[in-house]
């Protein structure tokens, strides 16, 4: 995929690329932080078919949502939360202190009251993990329990 | 008892400009025609002579251009203009000289004289960067590929402006051929010690300027720029090129800052700068120069989309963004009255002015209606070209 960049002098920068079928996309950045998705057309290769305004944030959420499937993984599955319970898979990140120890370790459930109920690694799950579970960094660790006890799991197991 | 006459009739004026300036939205068009005929309404032979405000609106006119400038410049750094000098030299001169000859010729053949047929040369020859932009952006043509070629070209006029405007009002000051030889070259070597300040050490000057609170920033930034352009008025440089280079010397660092802090002030002086312009021109005038200002419009057109054909041809764009390419070029304004204004105010032929406002008048409203149409044409094109191509191929 080639990124082409052009400078629109008083206007700011447009990056364009052509997808493998053949379809041109690209983004206006104006200086003012508004941001113009593109959509060319298939007719007239030069001309736009759809222009979309975002600000700021509407292009951030577009971004999240274009870049990042977990968001709308977890909005889907918030619908089939039991009503007091909820579930959440929580990525363990580089920083983490728990990177390379065990599920005992971090004593989820005496220090939360929320269970690990599974492991997700490379695409394999891992059901009930043992408490002599290593994690490792990118991990994406299935917690059940209290909105405030998932919560309290994210906290430790980013910071501990 | 003066300052209440001042200030009703500066207050009904602004106001009335307001009203003026939301028809103009509701009707899609750019707002410099209706405040030239805003203008013109009550000005000296209008409907309401006003005279108490003259004075300052004379110096707000003034300070109207020194913005206009002062945050085109802002628009570019020295960056963008050297890269488009370099890519697209040859477009900027076709341009120039393309749309500049015909109003060139105009002016001689009405026996404004040669310092009027230069003055028709730019009048003719620059688009209004301002018009044109927002036309892009209204039409959502910001992304198409022919469009970096057509600010190209706006962003090389406006470095020919730079060029032209000294030159310009070195001419308009010198009585005799030596002495008018003497003070464009006095001119030039201003201008080009200005460029390689700002170029060279436009950090310095953004440095000098930026410091503390944004209202301290805004209150250096406007004083800088009238200094200068005070300064660059008294080296008969021209005020309006002054800003402009000081705008270029700050557009790297300060631009996104003060860039929405001056946009107020600019949209509020500029609009006071149209209407002077306006109230200094005798509605009498018009009908004198209407047939010539209607063929410079037809000749205008022509050479915008000549100019905008070659310039998309040589990006490599198909023949409906080469139309589409001229028509956005073709709309006249703020640059054509920041001319006729100071021709005028040099003593060039009065007929000047009118012709350079019923010019302007046309362009302005002609030229985003004729972008517009440059649409649904490309479309009907491109449709046609299909057709074709499938009659053939069976």
């Amino acid at each position: 995929m080639d990124l082409e960049e052009t400078k629109l002098p008083g206007v700011g920068l447009r990056h364009d690329f052509t997808t493998a079928r053949g379809r041109r996309i690209g983004v206006i950045s104006t200086r003012g932080g508004e941001r113009e998705l593109l959509v060319y057309s298939q007719d007239d290769p030069d001309a736009c078919h759809a222009v979309v305004d975002l600000d700021g944030d509407e292009a951030e959420v577009l971004a999240e949502l274009l870049g990042q499937p977990r968001v709308i993984e977890r909005l889907a599955r918030l619908r089939e939360q039991i009503e007091g319970l909820a579930t959440e898979g929580i990525y363990l990140e580089d920083g983490s202190p728990f990177v390379g120890r065990t599920l005992a370790d971090a004593a989820v459930r005496s220090r939360t009251g929320a269970s690990v109920v599974a492991l997700v690694r490379n695409g394999e799950v891992v059901p009930s993990p043992a408490p002599s579970q290593r994690f490792r960094s990118g991990d994406k660790i299935v917690v059940v329990g209290t909105q405030e006890g998932v919560r309290a799991t994210a906290e430790l197991l980013a910071h501990g | 008892m003066h300052t209440a006459a001042l200030l009703i009739e500066l207050g009904a004026i602004i106001f009335g400009l307001g009203l003026v300036g939301r028809l103009a939205g509701r009707l899609g068009i750019s707002p410099v025609p209706l405040y030239l005929l805003a203008g013109l309404a009550f000005g000296a032979g209008g409907v309401v002579p006003l005279n108490a405000p003259e004075g300052f609106l004379e110096a707000a006119s003034e300070i109207g251009v020194v913005m206009l400038l002062l945050l085109l410049g802002l628009e570019y750094s020295a960056g963008d203009l050297l890269g488009n000098l370099r890519r697209q030299a040859p477009v900027g001169v076709l341009d120039l000289f393309l749309n500049g000859l015909p109003g060139a010729a105009a002016g001689l053949l009405l026996g404004f004289g040669p310092v009027g047929a230069l003055a028709m040369f730019g009048i003719t020859a620059v688009s209004s960067s301002g018009i044109v932009a927002k036309v892009l952006a209204d039409l959502g043509r910001l992304g198409n590929r022919e469009t970096p070629s057509v600010l190209g070209i706006l962003v090389l006029e406006d470095l020919g402006m730079a060029v032209y405007l000294p030159i310009l009002t070195a001419v308009l000051a010198a009585s005799g051929v030596w002495e008018a030889t003497g003070s464009v070259l006095i001119a030039l070597a201003c201008l080009a010690v200005a460029l390689v300040v700002a170029l060279r050490w436009g950090r310095f000057v953004s440095k000098f300027v930026s410091a503390g609170s944004s209202e301290v920033t805004l209150l250096r930034v406007l004083g800088l720029a009238l200094l200068v352009a005070g300064v660059a008025e008294r080296l008969h440089v021209s005020a309006a090129v002054g800003a402009f280079l000081l705008g270029i010397s700050l557009a790297s660092d300060l631009e996104e800052e003060t860039h929405h802090r001056l946009e107020p002030l600019r949209d509020l002086f500029a609009a006071v700068f149209f209407v002077s312009f306006g109230l200094s021109t005798d509605p009498g005038s018009l009908p004198p120069v209407l047939l010539p200002a209607l063929g410079l419009v037809v000749v205008g057109v022509l050479t915008k989309l000549v100019t905008g054909w070659v310039a998309a041809k040589r990006a490599g764009i198909a023949v409906p963004g080469r139309v589409r390419a001229g028509a956005a070029l073709i709309p006249r304004g703020e640059f054509s009255i920041v001319i006729a204004g100071l021709a005028t105010a040099a003593g060039v032929d009065a007929r000047l002015a009118a012709l350079a406002a019923a010019y302007v008048l046309a362009m302005a409203v002609l030229g985003p209606v004729l972008a517009r149409f440059a649409d649904p044409w490309a479309r009907a094109w491109v449709r046609r070209q299909r057709e074709r191509a499938a009659t053939t191929a069976r």
